[in-house]
């Protein structure tokens, strides 16, 4: 079929006013926030209802047309980069919340609903949607769950994978799949649901998800402790734990970041400081006061030289205004900024964090690291200029390193941004042969022309 | 009309602006033309990736990219709220320069910009010959509002709900002023700007009358030129850099402490583009940056050099604020404006859902794009209206207008105000 008569048929599906193909609209869908370059694709097309997906879905399939299927863009690993002369699916025309189940405690929604949107909604009904990905005001549920987003309350709440009940998808062919159910309990079949979550648009096209929803938090309380070393800090975050106290959030700033946050925003963060946690306890009140204390007194015996406690919600956004500061104010430094996503088990942060030294003096670079501490979870942001090609190269063979320390420490290559193009090369070194070849052999039953996404996590 | 490899070697002066930009897509959440159409292209990082992609000549369409870059309400909201802290409006208004360089300026806007606007008689004059005859094409739409629409089919009116040119604009009004400073002993420039005085002189008297109730002397040359702010929007440096330096010349003449408007549009203008964007003498510059420095708002200055402070009395109507994108994103002027209102005699102030959301005026953009400008005006409208306000107030002409167009069109029973007349409404 000739390329215009394809053109033709998406029209017929979608409508002409839904079906880009100039030049600069085409340019507009070939990138997504990965530091990658830009692929252009053939055509982009945006279904606003169900029917209009799946026939899209099937069509590219009839044609074999790589299909990418792409949110809202942000996803930091280079997910929703098209195929040359792909054809990008776009998801924010389903956009609509079509359940909020108070008394079951769950949602349907479509994929393309955005994330904070979404969260806002479910508390207005007195429930609670817990995944916080740093890209929630922007990013889509579709979007989440594909890549598995987490976020800040990844400790205590878990991440995307965590809430998803079912997922409704398109295969290949255009037939409709329901996986999971809307009851807590379902193990009906193979967990196709699970298979979904984190599959990176690679094996069907969401068209609905099931989400869990859990009740309100009811108090919570904040704090900000100084320490004398990053090893103090990453021992007081296993120390926390090891006393069975999971904080719903346990973030770690390094000096860099503390004295890079404060000049973009003077808040007066101790700026001498080698580390800095900021927790956050919630639950029952008298769980929460209880907590607070030992997670002060834990601190204390692990060097803390300084400890504030928010005392009410201004003191409270403060805290975390210092946190949400992090990746804005390193980027502010200079042109490009690289936001990895090194995960070690919780024990493993302290070596992690020495590696990643090590490893900004061995390419000579500026590494600011703050992140997830309580699930292990860094983001060593790296910033360079990408068009200083010298530089670039030692950042690549950095970024190398790090994906190989976190590895040899038990990690994983990505806690939270998805494997997508960028570690794709990498993916081996984690499983195993024999695991990658079971996964392309999935791969290739459920999507035999490979036009699901291609090269995307099993390269 | 240059080749496209030149366009490229002039669009790469922006490359060190340009590569700030993270691809993060947090403009998404704030941009009000990506909140109606979905596109990519039309949010911030979409743009900046088509000039990107134009500066490395990995695009061949030149006419496309410009037509995306001016699908824009230059509202600045992405710029307040961009993650990397990139200067969005600095980008688009040079790119819009480079870009009316490479293709020219249209012949209507040559007409207007560089026939008109750089002539303010001949620019009076006609205006003024035109506001003795629109009644022959308009009728009354809301008496309230003082909207009209047209008698007629008319292409570029359509259905706007408008309002009209003044019978008698302020420059016939209040010639010229220069008074000395009262009790406050301070003494301000006025910057009249367009709007106001062809079409809201009742918004310049108001502002008159609430500097003489202050005691504060006023100098307000005749003559006074455009902003320049439709020429530079539009690429059109020379005409804006004439327009600069007519004012420039009239306001030298007088000795003031502040120079003040009552135009949101005109302030971020005057104190963020004439500096930055005028290409003529350094010893212009000099002088521009320095009456940037002491160019403010008007509320900004009653409440923050004044000391205004809200009046305890109750009121018996209802007032909802819209903030004006040129005041809140590119000033950061919020909270002086309400207090004005809240010092008002009668007035009971109301907060509105997305009070900072733009308005869908954005200038030329809403003769270009009337449709999507109209379905942004929408939403305010309906904000305003779910306000129960029976007054919303403003404080940028442009903003009135377009807000007038959109509660018109809706016969909502709101009027509305620029917070000078309600403040100046309770004086005595």
């Amino acid at each position: 079929m000739t390329k215009d008569a394809i053109i033709k048929d998406f029209e017929a599906i979608v409508g002409s006013d839904n079906v880009m193909t100039s030049e600069t609209d085409r340019h507009t869908y070939s990138y997504d926030a990965a530091v990658l370059d830009s692929v252009m694709p053939a055509l982009v097309v945006r279904p606003t209802n169900s029917e209009e997906l799946g026939k899209t879905v099937k069509l590219c399939n009839d044609n074999g047309l790589p299909l990418t299927v792409r949110g809202a863009g942000t996803n930091l690993s280079g997910g929703t980069i098209p195929h040359p002369g792909g054809v990008v699916v776009l998801t924010n025309g389903l956009n609509r919340i079509l359940e909020i189940n108070e008394q079951d405690m769950y949602a349907v929604v479509e994929p393309g609903v955005v994330t904070a949107k979404f969260a806002a909604e479910v508390a207005s009904k007195g429930l609670f949607y817990p995944p916080d990905p740093g890209s929630q005001t922007v990013s889509t549920l579709g979007g989440n769950v594909a890549e598995n987003a987490g976020g800040l309350r990844g400790l205590k709440y878990g991440v995307t994978k965590d809430y998803v009940m079912g997922v409704d998808f398109w295969d290949v062919d255009g037939n409709l799949i329901k996986s999971g159910s809307r009851t807590v309990k379902c193990v009906t079949g193979y967990n196709l649901a699970g298979l979904m979550v984190a599959s990176e648009g690679t094996l069907g096209v969401f068209d609905k998800l099931i989400l869990k929803l859990v009740p309100p938090v009811l108090a919570a309380k904040s704090m900000m402790a100084v320490f004398p070393s990053m090893k103090a800090a990453s021992e007081t975050v296993a120390a926390i734990i090891a006393n069975k106290i999971v904080p719903a959030t346990l973030e770690i700033m390094d000096n860099f970041t503390i004295r890079t946050v404060e000049n973009f925003r003077k808040a007066g963060l101790p700026t001498d400081a080698a580390a800095m946690l900021l927790i956050e306890v919630d639950g029952h009140p008298a769980q929460v006061e209880d907590e607070a204390a030992k997670v002060e007194e834990i601190c204390k015996q692990n060097s803390a030289s300084e400890i504030k406690i928010a005392n009410d919600a201004a003191e409270r956004d403060a805290v975390w205004q210092a946190r949400r500061d992090a990746l804005p104010a390193l980027a502010n430094l200079k042109p490009t900024c690289v936001l990895e996503d090194a995960t070690v088990p919780r024990s493993q942060i302290p070596a992690m964090i020495a590696a990643l030294d090590e490893i900004s003096n061995k390419y000579n670079l500026t590494i600011g690291t703050f992140g997830h501490a309580g699930d292990g979870n860094l983001h060593p942001t790296i910033l360079t200029d990408k068009r200083d090609t010298k530089e670039w190269q030692r950042v690549e063979e950095a970024i190398e390193m790090i994906f190989d320390r976190a590895l040899a420490l038990g990690g994983t290559l990505s806690g939270e941004h998805g494997i997508g193009l960028a570690k794709s090369k990498f993916i081996e070194s984690e499983t195993s042969p024999g695991t990658l070849a079971y996964s392309r052999r999935m791969k290739s039953v459920l999507d035999p022309k490979g036009i699901l996404n291609p090269h995307k996590i099993i390269g | 009309m240059a080749d496209i490899h030149q366009l490229a070697t002039m669009l790469k002066e922006l490359d060190d602006q340009l590569v700030g930009c993270m691809r993060c897509g947090m403009c998404q959440a704030v941009c009000p033309l990506f909140a109606q159409t979905g596109k990519e292209s039309d949010v911030t990082r979409g743009k900046l990736a088509l000039l990107d992609g134009l500066a490395s000549e990995m695009l061949k369409d030149p006419e496309g990219v410009n037509e995306k870059l001016n699908r824009c309400l230059l509202c600045g909201t992405c710029q307040a709220n961009c993650p990397s802290g990139v200067k969005i409006l600095d980008i688009f208004i040079k790119a819009r320069a480079i870009m009316t360089g490479y293709f020219g300026l249209s012949p209507v806007k040559k007409a207007i910009f560089r026939g008109m606007l750089v002539n303010p008689k001949l620019f009076n004059h006609l205006l003024s010959f035109g506001s003795k005859f629109q009644g022959l094409f308009t009728k009354k739409a809301d008496d309230m509002l003082g909207s009209s629409c047209a008698r007629f089919q008319a292409p570029v009116i359509g259905d706007r709900h408008f309002k009209g040119l003044a019978s008698k604009p302020l420059h016939k009004i209040v010639p010229e002023l220069d008074t000395p400073a009262g009790k406050s002993g301070k003494k301000v420039a006025i910057f009249v700007g367009c709007v106001i005085d062809k079409i809201y002189p009742n918004v310049g008297e108001a502002t008159l009358k609430v500097l003489e109730h202050h005691g504060v002397g006023v100098f307000m040359p005749a003559g006074q030129a455009c902003c320049g702010i439709p020429t530079i929007s539009s690429g059109d440096t020379s005409s804006f850099d004439k327009l600069v330096e007519e004012n420039l010349a009239l306001f030298e003449k007088g000795e003031f402490d502040y120079l003040i408007t009552s135009c949101a549009t005109c302030t971020s203008t005057i104190k963020e583009l004439w500096p930055s964007m005028y290409q003529g003498s350094s010893a212009n510059r000099m002088k521009l940056r320095d009456l940037a420095a002491r160019t403010m708002d008007i509320s900004e200055f009653l409440v923050d050099v004044l000391g205004v402070e809200p009046a305890k009395v109750g009121g018996n109507k209802t007032v909802t604020y819209h903030d004006p994108c040129h005041l809140k994103n590119s000033l950061g002027v919020t909270a002086q404006p309400r207090t004005i209102i809240k010092a008002s005699s009668g007035c009971e102030y109301k907060e509105m859902a997305e009070a900072g959301t733009c308005c869908g005026s954005g200038g030329s953009f809403n003769i270009a794009h009337y449709d999507l400008s109209k379905k942004i005006g929408d939403r305010k409208a309906e904000n305003i209206v779910n306000s129960g306000a029976s007054v919303v107030a403003t404080s940028c002409p442009a903003c009135m207008m377009q807000i007038t167009d959109m509660l018109s069109q809706k016969k909502a029973g709101v009027n509305v105000k620029h917070v000078m007349e309600l403040y100046a409404e309770g004086l005595r």
